[in-house]
């Protein structure tokens, strides 16, 4: 076994063993669920940094982003304008709406809307979608640790990385069961701390040894020229529309996901999202330099049969092994601390909204932890078989399409924050409207891609999240006013 | 009321970073990146920034 082996293996086991630790964390009663799946609201601004960067910031960063741009250049870094513009967003709606939950004891989103709207139908689509959207997110951690284990050495076949896999699976659904929220952020701090060391030595020794970014970038411009499906490290105009739309579409679906709402809801205060706000861009300059990674591994004459390879690949022949080992712990610790959060986030759905509602639950409170509980181990084993089933191009697909479905109850949960003048019914419509739109344009492209030609004379390639939200808002907007008619003239016809 | 204005500047960076035309080009560059990147780069922390000015800004009104 070799030292960085050795290095990877006590990393991960450790962060394990930190994990079933936090259960003991403020030693609370984790039978409720606010202290169970939220970690009491008690999270400072430090702690909350930690467990938002390592939240949202996942194996979507560290393996899809970079992979992408490997494989086609530019339209990469709309991920760049994407985790750039959400937090403005965010510190308008998400502070908003951690002072709403707080007042009226949500732990979901689907919470908020049955208060709001006083509907159940719409509950029930809110909490369907958080659940079904995170299981493909969940996937794409579980092909980010395969991914490593199969190409750093660590597991000498793909039989066996398999096999690696589930155990890290297993113990991950292990410790999420134990300790809740809890272990997700306490390992959060190593997590980050070990992601930053590896970037920074990324980017202090590749570009050195590749002769600089201008000979990179060039360099990598010849390489996605000669690729079968040309690239280029320039945007092109026809892809101008896609770009915006990514990265708009993408940033509306940021922080309605699920497993950002339970970081979110976790934190002491609203100001502490708010500073949040301005603190957690710093993860956003990871995130370019991860990318660049990509064009690093092009300039690096990098051959790979998966673009996913890319960065295990770039590491394995730049890092001495030891580090090696260094920077594919970071990577798994990485996905396994999101996955643990997208279970939790989901769990709380389906024991809230879907088994039971937001008003049966004020009723009769604090029983539905153990059932939480089980269904994040339910939850997380629905990740991982479509993490072993479904293999499109870019793993980035994944959650380009969680975010398509999971942007269809925006109009609910967030404009529903600051107006109530969508009629319930007419949101439901929109949301089954957008949500069709959603899985019809993915699948005509046989779920292949997530940018969708709309012709409409000319053709303009654009994310489907965006379309679909368009087509949800549309109908939201025509049926409300014209439920209120039908109910005036109802209400008229028996007054007279 | 002079504090409601300050959210308005909460749009700017999307403006700045949704419209590809105004930042997709090669030059100038800066340290061997091509304008498209550094410009973006650039725009995360000055929305960074934003953001910290309307949070110091609003942050009082806030507590009232």
């Amino acid at each position: 076994m070799t030292s960085g082996s050795v290095i990877f293996l006590v990393l991960v086991l450790g962060v394990a063993v930190l994990g079933f630790l936090a259960a003991r964390w403020g030693r609370r009663d984790l039978r409720s669920l606010d202290e169970w799946a939220l970690g009491g609201r008690r999270f400072g601004t430090i702690v909350t940094w930690f467990l938002l960067g390592g939240d949202l910031y996942t194996a979507y960063t560290f393996i899809a982003v970079p992979a992408f741009a490997f494989g086609s250049g530019a339209i990469a870094f709309f991920a760049v304008p994407y985790t750039t513009i959400a937090y403005p967003l965010a510190f308008l709606v998400m502070a908003r709406f951690w002072t709403a939950a707080k007042a009226r004891g949500y732990v979901t989103t689907a919470d908020f809307v049955h208060d709001r709207f006083k509907s159940r139908p719409l509950e029930l689509a809110v909490a369907l979608t958080g659940v079904v959207a995170t299981m493909p997110y969940i996937a794409l951690q579980l092909i980010g640790v395969q991914v490593v284990l199969e190409r750093s050495g660590i597991a000498p076949t793909h039989g066996s990385a398999v096999t690696m896999l589930v155990v890290a699976f297993a113990l991950l659904a292990a410790y999420t069961f134990t300790s809740g929220l809890r272990a997700p952020a306490m390992i959060a701090f190593v997590k980050d701390t070990l992601i930053y060391i590896t970037v920074i030595a990324a980017i202090i020794i590749i570009p050195k040894s590749l002769g600089g970014w201008a000979h990179i970038f060039s360099a990598a411009q010849s390489a996605l020229a000669a690729k079968a499906k040309p690239g280029s490290t320039m945007l092109t105009p026809p892809l101008y529309f896609a770009y915006s739309s990514l990265a708009l579409g993408s940033a509306l679906a940021l922080f309605i996901y699920p497993h950002s709402i339970t970081s979110v809801l976790s934190a002491r205060s609203a100001d502490v999202i708010r500073r949040n706000c301005a603190l957690l861009p710093l993860y956003s300059i990871l995130l370019t330099l991860i990318a660049l990674l990509g064009y690093c591994a092009l300039a690096a004459h990098i051959h790979v049969s998966d673009p996913n390879f890319a960065i295990p690949d770039l590491f394995t022949r730049f890092f001495p092994n030891w580090f090696a080992g260094v920077a594919f712990a970071a990577i798994v610790i990485g996905a396994l601390v999101p996955a643990a959060i997208m279970a939790i986030g989901a769990a709380n759905l389906f024991a809230s909204n879907i088994l039971q509602t937001f008003q049966t639950r004020l009723e009769r409170p604090a029983v539905e932890t153990r059932t939480a509980r089980i269904i994040a181990l339910l939850v997380l084993a629905g990740g991982l078989a479509i993490a072993l089933t479904i293999k499109p191009l870019y793993a980035i697909e994944f959650q380009l399409l969680g975010g398509s479905w999971i942007v269809q109850i925006f109009p609910a949960v967030i404009l529903g924050l600051y107006t109530v003048w969508f009629h319930r019914h007419a949101l439901l419509a929109g949301w089954a409207a957008g949500l069709a739109t959603a899985t019809w344009m993915a699948q005509s492209t046989k779920f292949a891609t997530t940018i969708f030609p709309l012709h409409a004379g000319i053709t303009l390639p654009g994310y489907i999240a965006f379309y679909a939200l368009l087509v949800n808002l549309a109908v939201a907007a025509v049926a409300t006013p014209l439920l209120r008619l039908a109910k005036n003239e109802l209400g008229a016809a028996r007054v007279g | 009321m002079k504090r409601r204005l300050c959210y308005w500047l909460l749009l700017i960076p999307f403006a700045a970073t949704l419209v590809p035309p105004l930042y997709a080009r090669s030059s100038p560059a800066l340290f061997g990146f091509p304008f498209f990147y550094w410009y973006q780069i650039a725009w995360i922390v000055l929305a960074a920034a934003i953001v910290w000015i309307v949070y110091a800004a609003t942050r009082e009104r806030e507590r009232d």
